[in-house]
C-alpha cells in the first residue's frame, strides 16, 4: 500500500490566537461544510439561520487553535442525531443543542472548556457554532471526521481506540438519556440509535468527551478554518465570476475527475442508509467518457469507464458546476451539470486501522484503498 | 361541452370559447387596472365573434397572475397573524424568520408560538395547548387581523391540531379567516407555513379579484359558474379559489403547457415557450406539467407546495444582442418591442431583428436589417439554439427522446433538432395557449403521506383511494377518473419500513 504525502495546513509553531467569527465567517462555514458533506450530513440552513438570530442578538462565537489546550482541558464532542425528514419539521433549536451539553457536565461534575464538531460536513459542522453562541464557550477548530460519514465508530478518535463513552442525549421535551458504558464503538452507535428513534429520530448528543491532549493527538485539526476559506473561495469567485469549482480545487488541493451530465440515478433505503449509485456521461474535456459514483448517504467510491479511480477515505465531492455548490446524494437527479473532485482526506485515515473504519471494504467494495493523491509523491502503485 | 377559458396577464388578457376539442373563438385584449373591465371586453369581443354559441357555456375558466404578482411588487396585501403549533420544538426559528424584510413588514399581524404538533409516525409531539391558542385567538381580534395562518408540526400527516386550532381561533374571533398548512404545503415546516402566511395575507385580494371575475361575467350574461385554474392544470370552485390564492400562483407556466398539449395532441413531451424576455421549459406528463419537488423562491420568500417544475432563462424575442463584444441578453426591450426593435424602426438590435434577417419570421420591415453581416446572424442563431436545447436537455428526466412543443410569440428561435428530441412541433394559435389551457383544465385529488409496515401494492392502493376521495369532493366526474402520478420513496434512517407516497389523480368536471 502507498502511504500518501500530502500538503497539509502546517501545524503553526506557535497556536493562533482566538479569534471571533463574523457571521459572514457562519455563512462561509455553512457553504464549506456542505461541500466537505461529500453528499450527506444533512443541508446546514436550519443551523446557519440559528446563527444568524444569534449574531443579531449580539451573540459570537470564538474559535480556538488545538494546540491552545491544555492537556487536561475537558472538550465536548458535539453533533446532531436523527433522520434528514423530521429535521424539516423539527427544525433545528440552539437552545436544544446546549442541553446534552448541560446534561454531561451534571453527570461528570465539571464545566466544559470547549466545545467542537464530530463531524465537519454538512449541518453538524455549524451545530458547535450554536452552542458556542449561546454558552460562551470558544469552539475548537478541529473535528473527528474532516468530512461526513454515517456511523459512530467512522472517527478518528474510534480509530484511535479512545474510549466511547459516556454519551448524553437530549429530547425538546424534558427527557435525557445518559448511556454510562458501552462495550464498543458499534455497541455505542446501536444503543444510541434506539434511544434517538424513541423521542421521534431527532436529538442533540454530546458524546464522549475528550481532552485537550486527545484532540491534540487524534483530532483532525484545523477542519472549521478550512471549511470557513472553502466557503469563502466559493463566495469570492462567484462575485469574481471566475469558476467556483476551480476555486475549490484551488483552496483545498483537490483534482477534478470529471465533468458531465447526470444520465441516470438509482437510490434505495436499506438498513437505515439511503444508498445508490448516479452515472455521470461526460461533456467539455471529458466527452465520451462515463462516471459512475457510489454512494452511502455519501459518496463512496467513483468508476471511470468501469475502472475505479476514487474512493473513501478520500473526498468525493460532487458539485454543481456553475455554482460550486455541493449537490446531495438525496437530490441528484437527471439532468444536472456537474464536476466530480478529489480532497485530499484526513491522515489518520490512511492507516490499516483507518481503512478498515472508513474504507472502500466498509461500504461493501472489495477493493484495496488507492488514492488519487498517491501518486504525487512515489508513483508507487498500490498492490 | 363548450367552456370559456380566459387569462388574465399582467399585459394582455386573452378568452376563447373551446367545444369539445375544438377552439370555436380566440380574443386577445389590454388587462386593465380593475381586472373585470378587462374580462368584460374579453368576453363582448368573444360574443361578438362567435355569436349565439356561447350562451350554452358550461363554465368559465380563469388563470391569473394577479396573485402572484402582489407579492412580487409588493401591493394589494392584507396583514397576517401567524400560529405555529410545535413547542417545545422550532423556538428558536419564529414565523417569517428568512423572509425579506420589506415584504414581512408589511404583513406582519403578529407571530405566536404554543406547544403541540405531531411525531413523524403520528404520535403527539405534545398535547394542543387550547388556552394559548384561545388568547392568541383573542389578541388578533385586538389588534384588528381579520387573516390567519396556523401551521402544526407533521401536520400534512395529521391536521387535528390545525383543524381544532383554526375552530378556538374563530370563536374567540368569528371575523377571522384560516388558512391551514395541511390544505396547502408540504412536508418542510418553514416552507410550507411560509405558504400559509402568504396565503393567508392574499385574502383580501382574492375575495375583491374572484367577486369582479363574477361581476364581469353576469354582466356579460352568461350563466355558467366560474373555476380558477390552479398550479397544477386543474382548477378550483371559485369559493375554494378564493381561500387558496396561492394556488394560482404559477397557474400562467402551466395553462401554457397544457394549451400546447391541447393544441398539438400530444400529452408527453417537453414544452418550450418563448416569450419577449424569457424562455421557459417545462415537461408534460401525461398532459400535466411535471412538479417541481424542491424549494421555489416566490417574491423572495422560499416556499414548497404544488408548483410546475418551469426552468426559465434569459432568451425572448425582445433579447438584446450586441456586437463587439457579441452578447446576447439578458436584457430585453420587453413591452416595448414594437418600438425599439430594428425592424419596427428602432435602433436596438433584439433576436426578433436576427430572426427576420435569418428568414424565419416575417414581421416588421425587413429591409432594416438587410445591412447586417450573415456571418453574425448566423453565430447569434447557434448561439441562442445551443442554449435553448442546453435548457431543453437539463429539464428532461431520463434519456429517452421524446417530442418538444413549442409556443409563444418567440417559437421561431426554437431550433428545428435537438439532441434527445424526437421532433420539434410548433403548435397552432400559439398565441392564446394559455387561455386554452384554461378553458381545459380538469379536477385533481392529491395524496402525499408517510407509510409505515405496509407492503408497496397495499400503501400505494390506499393512497391512491384517498387521492380519488379527494377528487370527487373537488367535483370529479367519477367515471373520468385516472392517475396521472404515482410515486414512492423510502425513507432512510426512519424505523418500520417508512415509505412516503404521493399520487394524484384527475378527472373532468362533472355536470350539474
Amino acid at each position: 500500500m502507498s502511504v500518501p504525502v500530502r500538503v497539509e495546513s502546517a501545524v503553526p509553531a506557535e497556536p493562533r490566537p482566538p479569534r471571533e467569527l463574523t457571521i459572514d465567517d457562519i455563512e462561509a462555514l455553512a457553504l464549506g461544510a456542505w461541500i466537505l458533506g461529500t453528499g450527506g450530513g444533512g443541508d446546514p440552513y436550519h443551523k446557519l439561520l440559528n446563527m444568524r438570530e444569534l449574531y443579531r442578538k449580539g451573540h459570537t462565537v470564538t474559535l480556538i487553535d488545538p494546540h491552545s489546550l491544555a492537556d487536561d482541558a475537558r472538550v465536548a464532542v458535539l453533533s446532531n442525531m436523527g433522520a434528514p425528514l423530521v429535521g424539516q419539521e423539527r427544525l433545528a433549536d440552539a437552545n436544544f443543542a446546549v442541553k446534552p451539553v448541560r446534561t454531561m457536565e451534571r453527570y461528570l461534575g465539571h464545566p466544559f472548556d470547549a466545545v467542537m464538531s464530530l463531524e465537519i460536513g454538512g449541518g453538524n459542522g455549524v451545530h458547535p457554532m450554536m452552542v458556542g453562541a449561546l454558552t460562551g464557550y470558544p469552539v475548537v477548530d478541529a473535528d473527528t471526521m474532516g468530512r461526513a460519514y454515517p456511523e459512530a465508530q467512522m472517527t478518528s478518535v474510534a480509530v484511535a481506540g479512545l474510549q466511547c463513552f459516556p454519551f448524553t442525549l437530549a429530547d425538546i421535551r424534558d427527557n435525557e438519556v445518559i448511556i454510562p458504558r458501552a462495550e464498543s464503538w458499534k455497541w455505542m452507535e446501536r444503543i444510541s440509535r434506539k434511544a434517538c428513534t424513541e423521542v421521534g429520530s431527532v436529538a442533540a448528543t454530546c458524546k464522549a468527551p475528550r481532552t485537550g491532549r486527545e484532540i491534540k493527538d487524534h483530532g483532525i485539526l484545523y477542519t472549521t478554518t478550512k471549511a470557513i476559506d472553502l466557503g469563502r473561495s466559493v463566495f469570492d469567485a462567484r462575485a469574481r465570476h471566475a469558476d467556483p469549482v476551480q476555486a475549490i480545487l484551488d483552496a483545498c488541493a483537490g483534482q477534478l475527475l470529471f465533468t458531465g451530465k447526470v444520465v441516470d440515478v438509482a437510490r434505495r433505503a436499506t438498513e437505515g442508509f439511503l444508498r445508490g449509485k448516479a452515472e455521470i456521461e461526460g461533456i467539455a474535456d471529458d466527452t465520451g467518457g462515463r462516471f459512475t459514483v457510489h454512494f452511502q448517504n455519501e459518496f463512496s467510491v467513483g468508476y471511470r469507464d468501469g475502472e475505479p479511480v476514487v474512493m473513501t477515505p478520500d473526498l468525493i465531492c460532487v458539485v454543481d458546476s456553475v455554482s460550486g455548490d455541493g449537490i446531495g446524494t438525496d437530490v441528484i437527479r437527471y439532468g444536472q451539470r456537474v464536476s466530480v473532485l478529489a480532497l485530499p482526506g484526513p491522515e489518520v485515515f490512511m492507516s490499516e486501522k483507518g481503512l478498515e473504519a472508513v474504507g472502500p471494504r466498509a461500504f461493501g467494495f472489495d477493493l484495496d484503498f488507492r488514492s488519487v493523491f498517491a501518486e504525487t509523491v512515489s508513483g508507487e502503485a498500490a498492490p | 361541452m363548450k367552456r370559456i377559458g380566459i387569462d388574465v396577464g399582467g399585459t394582455n388578457t386573452d378568452a376563447v370559447l373551446v367545444d369539445g376539442s375544438t377552439v370555436v373563438g380566440a380574443v386577445k385584449t389590454a388587462t386593465t387596472d380593475d381586472v373585470t373591465g378587462g374580462v368584460r371586453t374579453a368576453l363582448r369581443d368573444l360574443a361578438d365573434q362567435v355569436g349565439a354559441a356561447i350562451a350554452a357555456t358550461a363554465a368559465v375558466m380563469i388563470g391569473t397572475t394577479h396573485f402572484v404578482n402582489a407579492v412580487v411588487q409588493r401591493r394589494s396585501l392584507n396583514r397576517a397573524a401567524a400560529l405555529r403549533i410545535c413547542l417545545p420544538a422550532c423556538a428558536s426559528l419564529p414565523p417569517m424568520v428568512d423572509w425579506p424584510h420589506d415584504l414581512a413588514g408589511l404583513v406582519d399581524g403578529g407571530s405566536y408560538m404554543v406547544e403541540g404538533g405531531h411525531e413523524y409516525d403520528g404520535r403527539p409531539l405534545m398535547p394542543l395547548d387550547e388556552m394559548a391558542v384561545a388568547e392568541a385567538g383573542r389578541r388578533m381580534r385586538a389588534d384588528g387581523v381579520r387573516s390567519a395562518a396556523v401551521t402544526s408540526v407533521f401536520s400534512p400527516l395529521t391536521s387535528a391540531f390545525e383543524d381544532r386550532a383554526a375552530d378556538i381561533l374563530q370563536s374567540e374571533h368569528p371575523d377571522l379567516r384560516v388558512t391551514r398548512s395541511s390544505t396547502l404545503g408540504r412536508i418542510g415546516l418553514l416552507e410550507r407555513e411560509n405558504v400559509t402566511i402568504l396565503n393567508a395575507c392574499l385574502q383580501d385580494l382574492a375575495e375583491e379579484t374572484v367577486r369582479a371575475f363574477e361581476t364581469a361575467i353576469a354582466e356579460s350574461g352568461i350563466a355558467a359558474p366560474l373555476f380558477i385554474t390552479q398550479n397544477d392544470g386543474t382548477v378550483a370552485t371559485a369559493a375554494v379559489a378564493r381561500e387558496q390564492p396561492v394556488y394560482g400562483f404559477a397557474s400562467g407556466p402551466t395553462n401554457s403547457m397544457r394549451g400546447a398539449a391541447f393544441l398539438s395532441g400530444i400529452e408527453d413531451a417537453m414544452v418550450l415557450d418563448v416569450g419577449g424576455t424569457t424562455s421557459d421549459i417545462g415537461c408534460l406528463r401525461a398532459g400535466f406539467p411535471r412538479e417541481a419537488n424542491n424549494v421555489v423562491q416566490v417574491g423572495g420568500v422560499r416556499t414548497l407546495f404544488r408548483m410546475p417544475d418551469v426552468l426559465s432563462i434569459g432568451i425572448g424575442g425582445g433579447t438584446v444582442v450586441t456586437e463587439a463584444p457579441l452578447t446576447i441578453g439578458p436584457v430585453s426591450v420587453g413591452y416595448r418591442l414594437t418600438r425599439d426593435a430594428m425592424v419596427f424602426g428602432g435602433e436596438t438590435l433584439t433576436l426578433t431583428d436576427i430572426a427576420v434577417a435569418a428568414g424565419i419570421s416575417e414581421i416588421g420591415d425587413r429591409g432594416r436589417v438587410a445591412a447586417l453581416s450573415p456571418g453574425l446572424v448566423r453565430e447569434v442563431l447557434a448561439a441562442v439554439h445551443r442554449r435553448l436545447s442546453e435548457a431543453v436537455d437539463r429539464m428532461k428526466t431520463d434519456a429517452a427522446e421524446v417530442p418538444l412543443l413549442a409556443v409563444g410569440g418567440g417559437a421561431m428561435l426554437a431550433p428545428d433538432r435537438i439532441d434527445g428530441v424526437s421532433e420539434v412541433v410548433r403548435v397552432e394559435h400559439f398565441a392564446v395557449a394559455n387561455a386554452v389551457g384554461a378553458a381545459t383544465a380538469q379536477v385533481s385529488g392529491e395524496v402525499d403521506h408517510v407509510f409505515r409496515d405496509m407492503d408497496r401494492d397495499a400503501l400505494l392502493r390506499m393512497a391512491e383511494q384517498m387521492a380519488r376521495d379527494r377528487a370527487l369532493s373537488a367535483g370529479a366526474d367519477p367515471a373520468t377518473l385516472k392517475v396521472v402520478d404515482m410515486e414512492d420513496l423510502p425513507l432512510a434512517y426512519l424505523p418500520g419500513n417508512a415509505v412516503r407516497a404521493r399520487v394524484r389523480v384527475v378527472g373532468d368536471i362533472a355536470a350539474r
